[in-house]
């Protein structure tokens, strides 16, 4: 079975996001970037349905300039096979990576995609819903855990209730959430074998999609600020300026 | 211009979610359509059409509804979307399944998870871990959003009165079933909806320990969450967590126990109007957003805590 994983280059997680401060974007000059936690989580789990014996090829596909390459290179060295860059320095909304990805599909005929449940950057939790509906394939998103047994897939998933498994004949879109397990740290081995891995590159042109914007940012803020408060000394004090100050309880 | 709004339901109640969703779809000044897609839940339409503002109500049952998968939801919302200019529903897990289905289907580019509604196509949302908010303006013909409950206040359950009209469900999607569930049990409110929260993070230790949090939680009504590293610790289930890809949560009263307060966790519930910290470590960042902190043990602290209340 073969397997394609998207993977998102975005503002590291432990950066301290700053507005810049014409209100246009935030700051990403000289900002640390890394890729997006939940695709890690995804190359991570095609790489384990690899070593079961399960999945034969993984590709990676990234969508975004080309220091996208340093993010593929990165899956590659985590245990994907090859890689395709499609390039642009163009902001590329979730529709529009959407129908990206099934240009890719329909090119290399994967039984199972692989997505991140969010990107960290814009938040949209949309991607792997839309290119599941483009390709009107069945979706697991959210998974906590992914099980492939006869031309199909379990899908365990995390929903506000708790937990829910859905059956889905492949194939399918699956996107990961935090638990779906715990991504590896590449060796410097698999680091240098991956300079030597396929990394094709493309461009959205070449595949016949129209990326122009739907949505237009008119403005990006900080949002407001929190004062921090004053410590109590004991329990006691905290009690009494709940109910007092604060009346809350 | 008619605005559709997509229940949350159980199929036997209507969900407090719907409540903030039509809430933000007040503010289009459409005439405002609720859509309750569900098995026998014919209780679940009454109440819709009960909800202040609610101009008609659209049932459609079938046993292919019962699990709310995302494919036939999505493929019913399309089907009914001709002469919407607006498709809103909450940003909960429910909504965040499905929705993106309904956009891509009407090439349309969905804004997810809006706290204002500035236009009938500009809209604000918060990006980066919230770290930034953005306002957005949509350029395309149908507006396909989501709401954060907790930026709206729910608007009344009753004092509406509109017509129920009952339609079908065309054809099921065949290539994806529900299997199961495993819901948490509690007798407590729901994190989402709960006034009063108190969570634990890895500095609560072991979930055995969550049980000095639940007494606590007994004794001022409220629900109880946790971060991220207590749940992944295997303290809790996974409905606990509070953040930016867990749980919004906005109650009037958050007390965080043994959380350092990171960005990603201060995501879910920075907007609380008032934030307890009981936290080992004076640095700790969650005392930059907290009202009251307390600099302490929590095993001293908390059992404290339990007498004072
Ligand atoms: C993609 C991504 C998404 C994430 N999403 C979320 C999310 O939705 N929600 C979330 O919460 N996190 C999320 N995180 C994780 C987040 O970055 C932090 O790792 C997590 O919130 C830390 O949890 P914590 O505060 O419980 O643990 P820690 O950071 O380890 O803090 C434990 C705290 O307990 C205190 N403590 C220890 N013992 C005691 C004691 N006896 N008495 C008093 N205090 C004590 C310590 O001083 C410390 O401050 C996410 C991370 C990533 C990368
Ligand atoms: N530019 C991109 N290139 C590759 N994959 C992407 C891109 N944007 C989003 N994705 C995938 O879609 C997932 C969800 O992203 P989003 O819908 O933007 O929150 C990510 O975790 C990635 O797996």
């Amino acid at each position: 079975m073969k397997i394609l994983v998207a993977v998102k280059r975005v503002i590291d997680y432990n950066v301290k996001v700053r507005v810049k401060a014409d209100n246009t974007g935030v700051e990403t000059a000289n900002v640390k970037m890394s890729m997006n936690p939940f695709c890690e989580i995804a190359v991570e789990e095609a790489v384990r349905l690899k070593e079961q014996g399960v999945a034969s090829e993984i590709i990676v596909a990234s969508i975004g300039p080309q220091q996208s390459q340093e993010t593929l290179r990165t899956a590659l060295a985590l245990g994907a096979d090859r890689a395709i860059l499609v390039k642009t320095d163009e902001e590329v909304q979730p529709l529009a990576v959407s129908k990206i990805l099934k240009e890719l599909v329909n090119k290399e005929s994967p039984d199972m995609v692989i997505l991140g449940k969010q990107t960290i950057d814009g938040d949209n939790n949309q991607t792997g819903q839309m290119l599941s509906a483009l390709l009107d394939w069945p979706q697991g998103t959210f998974a906590s855990k992914v099980v492939v047994e006869d031309g199909k897939v379990n899908v365990t998933r995390e929903i506000d209730g708790g937990l829910e498994t859905v059956a889905l004949q492949l194939p399918a879109v699956v996107t990961t959430d935090l638990r779906l397990n715990e991504p590896r740290f590449a060796s410097l081995p698999n680091i240098m074998k991956a300079k030597k891995k396929t990394l094709d590159e493309t461009t959205p042109d070449e595949l016949g999609v129209d990326i122009s914007p739907r949505v237009k940012t008119l403005k990006v803020e900080s949002p407001p600020a929190r004062e921090a408060g004053i410590k109590v000394e004991s329990v006691d004090e905290l009690v009494e300026k709940l109910k007092n100050e604060a009346k809350v309880i | 211009m008619t605005t559709l709004v997509i229940a949350e339901h159980t199929n036997s109640e209507l969900l407090p979610s719907t409540l903030n969703t039509v809430a933000a779809a007040k503010f289009l000044g459409n005439d405002i359509h609720v859509l309750v897609a569900g098995h026998n839940a014919d209780s679940v339409a009454e109440a819709a059409a009960k909800v202040e503002g609610v101009a008609k109500v659209i049932a459609v049952n079938d046993e292919k509804l019962e699990h709310a998968l995302a494919e036939n939801v999505a493929n019913l919302t399309v089907e009914l979307a001709e002469g919407y200019s607006h498709i809103l529903a909450p940003a909960t897990t429910f909504g965040k399944n499905f929705m993106p289905r309904v956009a891509a289907k009407l090439d349309v580019q969905m804004i997810s998870d809006i706290v204002s509604v500035e236009s009938d196509d500009t809209f604000k949302r918060p990006v980066y871990a919230g770290n930034a908010i953005a306002t957005v303006q949509s350029a395309d013909n149908v507006k396909v959003v989501t709401v954060r409950a907790t930026a709206f206040d729910a608007v009344a359950a009753e004092g509406g009165s509109a017509d129920v009209d009952s339609k079908t469900l065309s054809s099921g999607f065949e290539k994806s079933s529900f299997v199961g569930q495993e819901l948490t049990e509690s007798e407590r409110p729901e994190l989402t909806g709960a006034k009063v929260i108190i969570s634990g993070g890895r500095g609560m230790q072991s979930g055995e320990n969550f049980h000095m949090l639940e007494e606590i939680a007994d004794k001022l009504g409220a629900a109880v969450g946790a971060s991220r590293a207590a749940v992944d610790a295997g303290f809790v289930p996974n409905d606990y967590q509070v953040g930016q890809t867990g749980k919004i949560v906005a109650p009037e009263l958050y007390i965080a126990v043994g959380i350092s307060g990171a960005i990603q966790h201060l995501a879910g519930m920075k907007d609380s109007k008032v934030i307890v910290a009981i936290n080992k470590d004076e640095e700790a960042p969650i005392f930059q957003v907290a009202d009251y902190g307390l600099v302490a043990d929590l095993f001293k602290v908390l059992p404290e805590l339990k007498e004072a209340l």
